[in-house]
This record gives C-alpha cells, sequence and structure tokens, in this order.
C-alpha cells in the first residue's frame, strides 16, 4: 500500500516558488497529450497544432496579443484582490459592465467624434466596471456578506442586463434585427499597434502599463505591503493599524477599474460595436491567470500569453485536427489543478511511504 | 390538474436540483471544507445522466451514472485539498471552471437531441385523489428522493454519533484529530457525498426538469445552492425552506413573464439572482449569529501533525 504524506517545510522553498508555474504547465502538456491519444489523435503532432502552430504566422501572433490584453488587464486586478484575501470572481461581469459604460458615447452620441472621445470612453469603462464591483465591496464591508457569491451572481445579472440593451434600446434601427448596436465611428476604435501586419491594439500595451504599475505598487510601496500583510493575516493587519474595509474596497475599485477597461477595450479595439456576448470568460479564465502567474503581476504577463495561446490552440485544433474548440476550457481547468497542485510543493514536502515500511519502523 | 396543483408541482421541480445539491454541500461544510465547486460537479452529472440514458434508454442508469460522476469528480478537489492541502477557495473554483469546460466538450454531440425524460410516479387510486394526489404521489423519483435525503441528513447530522463526529470535525479539527478522529477520512467522506449529490441534482435538470442537453445548463444553480447553505445557518430543514422559496421566485418569474407582464424578460430572470444577493445580505447582517452558526473550521486547512 502507498500513502502520501504532507509534512511541512519549516521555511518556504524559494526553489519551487520559482519552479510551480513551469512544472505545471508541462504537467499539463503530459495530461493533454493522454487526452489526444485518447481522443485517437497522434499526441505529438496535436500539441504542436495546439501550441506551436499558432506562433508560426503573424497575424496569428497579433491575434494572441488581443486575446491576452483582457486576461493581463483582469488578472492584473485580481491578483490584487487575492493577495488580500478578497475573492472577487465576478470580473466577467465587471468586464461587462466597463464594455456598456464605455459604449455610452459611440452608442447614443454617435455624432459626438474627436480626439477626445476615445479617452472619454476609456475611463467611463472603467468607471463602469468600479461600480459594479463596489456593490460586493459594499455588501462584503458593510453586511459581513460573503463576497464569492454576491460578485458571481451579479455576473449572470450583468449578462442579462447586456442581453436587454442590445436586443431592445440600444439595438441599431438599420441592423436588420440582429441584436447588435451600431458600429463604432473611426474616433471610438481603439486603434490597432502595427495595423499593416494584425489586428492587434492598444489595449496590449494598456495592459502591460497596468502590470508594471500594479507590479511596482505592490513591490515597493507601503499600500502594497499593507495588501500583503492583511492578506496573510488580518489580525497582523489590525494591529499595524490596518483597515481591512477600506481594503477591501481599494482591491475590488482597482480590480473593477482594469476588468472594466478591459471590457471597453475589447470592445472598441477587437469587436467594434455591443453584441449580446462580449466575452468568451475572459473574465473567468483570467483567475487561471492570477495563479499561474502567481499573483505577480509581472508572471501575469507571462501567465496571460500562455492562456491566450490555448484559446488559438482551441480554435486551430478544431481546423487542423477536427477536435472541439472547447477542449481549450478543459486545458485551461487541468492548468489550474495543477498550479495548485504545483503550488503545495512550496510550503510541503511531499513523501510517498508504503505501509509496509511505515510498520516496518515503528517495529524496529 | 388544477392551476394550483400545476404551480406546486412546477415549484418542486425547480426547487428540487437546489436542495439535493445544497443538501450535499451543506454535510461538506458542517465537516470543515468549503467545496465552491458544486455548479461544476452538477454540470458533470448533467451531462453524464443524459449521455448515458441516451445511450442506454434508460434514464434510472443516467441518474446513477451522474451521481458516480459528481463522485468521481469530487475526488479531484478532495485529493488536492485534502491530501495537498490546496487552497479551497481556488480549487473549488478550478473544479467548476474545469466542469464546465469538460461538459461543454462532452456534451457537444448531444445539443438538440431529444433526451429521455424520467417517468413520473402513478398510484392508481391514490394519483387521482384531487387536490393533493398528483403532488403527493405523482412526481418524478427524484422530488421523493430529496425529500428522503433531507430527512436523512437531518437525522445523520443531529441524530446520530457519526454525524456528531463530523460536525465535531468541521468544528475543531485540531481537537478532534488530538482524539483519534480520523479527520481527513471523513472530510472524504464528505466530500464524496457532496459530489454524488450534485451530481444527482444535475440529472435531475437533464433528466427531469428540461430532458435535454444545453451547454452551462445548470446556469448558477449551483452557486445558488451554495448561497442556500449560508441561508439556511448550515440546517437542513432550512434548506428545504429556502429551496422552495427559490423555487417559487423562479417559478414565479417565468409565469410573469408568460403572462407578459411588460417588464423585459431579461429583468425578470435576473430576479433569482438578485434575490439570492438580497437573502445573503439580510441573513449575514447579523454577525455574531453568522459567527455562531458558522463551522469554525470551514476552509481552514489541515495538516495532521505525526
Amino acid at each position: 500500500m502507498m500513502r502520501i504524506e504532507i509534512v511541512k517545510r519549516p521555511q518556504h522553498s524559494a526553489l519551487f516558488s520559482a519552479l510551480s508555474p513551469f512544472i505545471a504547465l508541462f504537467l499539463t502538456l503530459i495530461a493533454g497529450a493522454i487526452l489526444f491519444s485518447i481522443l485517437g489523435k497522434n499526441p505529438i503532432s496535436a500539441l504542436y497544432s495546439y501550441f506551436v502552430e499558432p506562433l508560426t504566422e503573424v497575424w496569428s501572433i497579433h491575434e494572441l496579443l488581443v486575446k491576452a490584453a483582457p486576461l493581463i488587464l483582469i488578472a492584473v486586478g485580481l491578483s490584487v484582490c487575492f493577495l488580500s484575501n478578497n475573492w472577487n470572481i465576478g470580473a466577467e461581469g465587471q468586464f461587462i459592465a466597463g464594455g456598456i459604460a464605455g459604449s455610452i458615447l459611440p452608442v447614443v452620441f454617435p455624432d459626438f467624434q474627436g480626439w477626445y472621445v476615445l479617452p472619454i470612453m476609456l475611463l467611463l469603462g472603467m468607471a463602469g466596471g468600479m461600480a459594479y464591483a463596489t456593490i460586493p465591496a459594499f455588501l462584503k464591508v458593510r453586511f459581513n456578506t460573503n463576497e464569492i457569491l454576491t460578485s458571481l451572481m451579479l455576473v449572470y445579472v450583468a449578462q442579462l442586463f447586456l442581453d436587454w440593451l442590445v436586443r431592445g434600446p440600444w439595438r441599431n434601427p438599420q441592423g436588420y434585427n440582429f441584436p447588435e448596436t451600431v458600429q463604432f465611428s473611426d474616433s471610438a476604435i481603439l486603434p490597432a499597434i502595427w495595423p499593416d501586419s494584425g489586428r492587434a491594439h492598444w489595449g496590449f500595451a494598456l495592459a502591460i502599463i497596468a502590470a508594471v504599475v500594479v507590479w511596482f505598487m505592490l513591490s515597493r510601496t507601503l499600500n502594497g505591503f499593507e495588501i500583503k500583510v492583511l492578506g496573510r493575516s488580518s489580525r497582523a493587519g489590525r494591529f499595524a493599524g490596518f483597515s481591512a474595509g477600506r481594503l477591501t474596497f481599494f482591491a475590488f475599485l482597482v480590480s473593477g477599474a482594469l476588468a472594466g477597461l478591459a471590457g471597453i477595450a475589447e470592445v472598441s479595439g477587437a469587436v467594434g460595436q455591443l453584441r449580446t456576448s462580449i466575452s468568451p470568460g475572459y473574465g473567468f479564465t483570467a483567475i487561471i491567470v492570477a495563479f499561474l502567474g502567481r499573483l505577480n503581476p509581472l508572471g501575469i504577463i507571462a501567465a496571460g500569453l500562455v492562456l491566450a495561446l490555448s484559446y488559438l490552440g482551441g480554435e486551430a485544433a478544431q481546423i487542423s485536427l477536427g477536435i472541439s474548440e472547447k477542449s481549450a476550457r478543459i486545458f485551461q481547468g487541468i492548468i489550474l489543478f495543477f498550479v495548485l497542485a504545483s503550488d503545495s510543493l512550496i510550503y510541503y514536502r511531499i513523501r510517498i511511504v508504503s505501509r509496509l515500511s511505515d510498520t516496518a519502523l515503528k517495529g524496529a | 390538474m388544477t392551476m394550483f396543483e400545476a404551480i406546486l408541482l412546477t415549484v418542486a421541480t425547480a426547487a428540487t436540483p437546489l436542495l439535493i445539491a445544497a443538501l450535499g454541500e451543506l454535510v461538506v461544510e458542517r465537516s470543515g471544507v468549503l467545496n465552491l465547486g458544486v455548479e461544476g460537479m452538477m454540470v458533470m452529472g448533467a451531462v453524464t445522466g443524459f449521455a448515458v440514458a441516451q445511450y442506454t434508454g434508460s434514464a434510472w442508469l443516467g441518474m446513477f451514472a451522474a451521481i458516480l460522476a459528481g463522485a468521481a469528480f469530487s475526488l479531484l478537489f478532495g485529493f488536492l485539498t485534502l491530501t495537498l492541502i490546496t487552497n479551497q477557495v481556488a480549487t473549488g473554483l478550478a473544479l467548476t471552471l474545469l466542469g464546465l469546460g469538460a461538459s461543454a466538450m462532452i456534451g457537444e454531440s448531444f445539443v438538440g437531441l431529444p433526451g429521455v425524460r424520467m417517468d413520473s410516479l402513478y398510484i392508481q387510486g391514490l394519483t387521482d385523489i384531487p387536490y393533493v394526489g398528483k403532488v403527493l404521489f405523482g412526481q418524478d423519483p427524484i422530488f421523493y428522493i430529496s425529500i428522503l435525503l433531507t430527512i436523512g441528513v437531518a437525522w445523520f447530522l443531529f441524530r446520530t454519533r457519526a454525524g456528531l463526529t463530523l460536525r465535531a470535525v468541521g468544528d475543531n479539527h485540531t481537537s478532534a484529530h488530538a482524539l483519534g478522529v480520523p479527520v481527513v477520512r471523513i472530510r472524504y467522506l464528505a466530500v464524496i457525498f457532496g459530489g454524488a449529490c450534485a451530481g444527482l441534482a444535475g440529472a435531475q435538470l437533464s433528466l427531469v426538469y428540461v430532458p435535454q442537453w444545453v451547454e452551462n445548463m445548470t446556469s448558477g444553480r449551483g452557486w445558488i445552492a451554495l448561497a442556500l447553505v449560508v441561508f439556511a445557518s448550515w440546517r437542513p430543514w432550512r434548506i428545504l425552506a429556502g429551496a422552495y422559496l427559490f423555487g417559487a421566485v423562479t417559478i414565479g418569474q417565468l409565469h410573469a413573464q408568460a403572462l407578459g407582464i411588460g417588464v423585459p424578460s431579461q429583468f425578470m430572470s435576473s430576479l433569482p439572482y438578485l434575490a439570492t444577493i438580497i437573502v445573503l445580505v439580510l441573513i449575514s447582517r447579523n454577525k455574531r449569529l453568522t459567527l455562531m452558526n458558522t463551522p469554525t473550521s470551514l476552509g481552514k486547512p489541515f495538516v495532521p501533525d505525526r
């Protein structure tokens, strides 16, 4: 009989701290190979078309950046939440709220044009995401309500509200009854970075800036210290004079603003109008990105690119292998499992002992 | 059948999956483990139940397969949180994300197919009693299972020694461990029970409620079940009351939509979610009461010292 035994390390392991994301990715690839074999595909060529092929063409790298932008923006905000022990899992709703608020200008006032339109849209998007994130924060601080459940419930509400908007009051009157708003005018479109070669828009640059700013805040300022102290031990934080309630608001506002920014950047940079669905679950996938990046904004940039690749790989695998693109979501789920499991190695030593030697020891 | 009877029946059908999933999670949380993967286990149960019923033609086999699928899927959560001591919140989320993704892929070929419906009970004479016959003696088997389950869980938790031990583990795992109680083993069993219940709740959706497969067909019911456990302050009979309250809200808004009362359907559809938030606020507002009822070790990692 084999048994797994966990022993707490006296100190957390710096080695595994750095290695754990790579161990997780490696294990995911192995699990993927097994999955493809079960589906009757050659695992090597399947993994190649999943994770390498999308990187061999320029337009495809543009698509990678398009998908990575929202993931990084949202995950950077989530890292502030998760580090401070605020479980905001409603980023998908804040993303939608940002997309809606930022679209007010181009949809309701399409004649309003000029260079200032885009900055106002981005600010409105951030404000929208922020406002929506305030709800679970307020309920948590004021009424002690579990933020996991409230933030998640608000995702469904936001999705239904968006559905109503684009089928009802915001539907394009010349749109043959399609549930879509008008196409945004040029001054409301977030431009492409290198328009000659592909679609990647400035949202990706915003994501990098956000990651660097939040990284600086977390690692070099008192505010960042406060987040980490309160996140690890609310008691120690209270003795230091930090306020958990204030921090909850701060964390939710930051992550709401970034999710909202991601929403309007996606709508104005990648889609160009509002539709009934503006996200393939970015708000949830970003949770995986945040953990794969070990809640470090710079790590999150890399993790965002990896998860973006899984979306592209899914599309590529559907075309070249005939595997459903939904396989990407299985990959994403498996990654998170392996990340969490490998993170255990940082704090615990894992030993596999056989019952036999155990009893032999006791007998001796 | 009278209008009153019809409404009661639909409310029961809407409440049953919430009731079963919440009862399972109640036992899990009473043992001190927070499994946020209910939605994922439920949707895996739904797709497995549908698939097996589809291939075998038997809704009963589908139901048993769904229970097994939910239990097996919960083991993944159990292994990570109990053996590898990962963060329970994050691991539960991972289970939900994986379940939604995996079920979408498994179920892709079932979209649009007519499903196998589980037959309702019919007892000559009894089912035909006016007003109450259909409600008491004419429902689907899973409804009766849900009621028996409520009685069983209430009896187990508060009337048996094993239930007392399970609650002790949830309230103070260190003391329980010191007394020689196998904390990890008990938690594994609780997690598996929770998974089996979630799987059964999923099967109710794809075999009784709407006998077909739709991607993400649980649409947040697993999360509402989690909220119900808090709402019920970890007590089985209150879960029954809460589930029927939510069933009534769901059915009420559907009837209101059908009547066309001039409110956009999307607003009506968001009512169950808003109701969940409101109910959570009302119940958690009293901080002392919540603290008193919450299992003390809930969500805390347990590393046995040797």
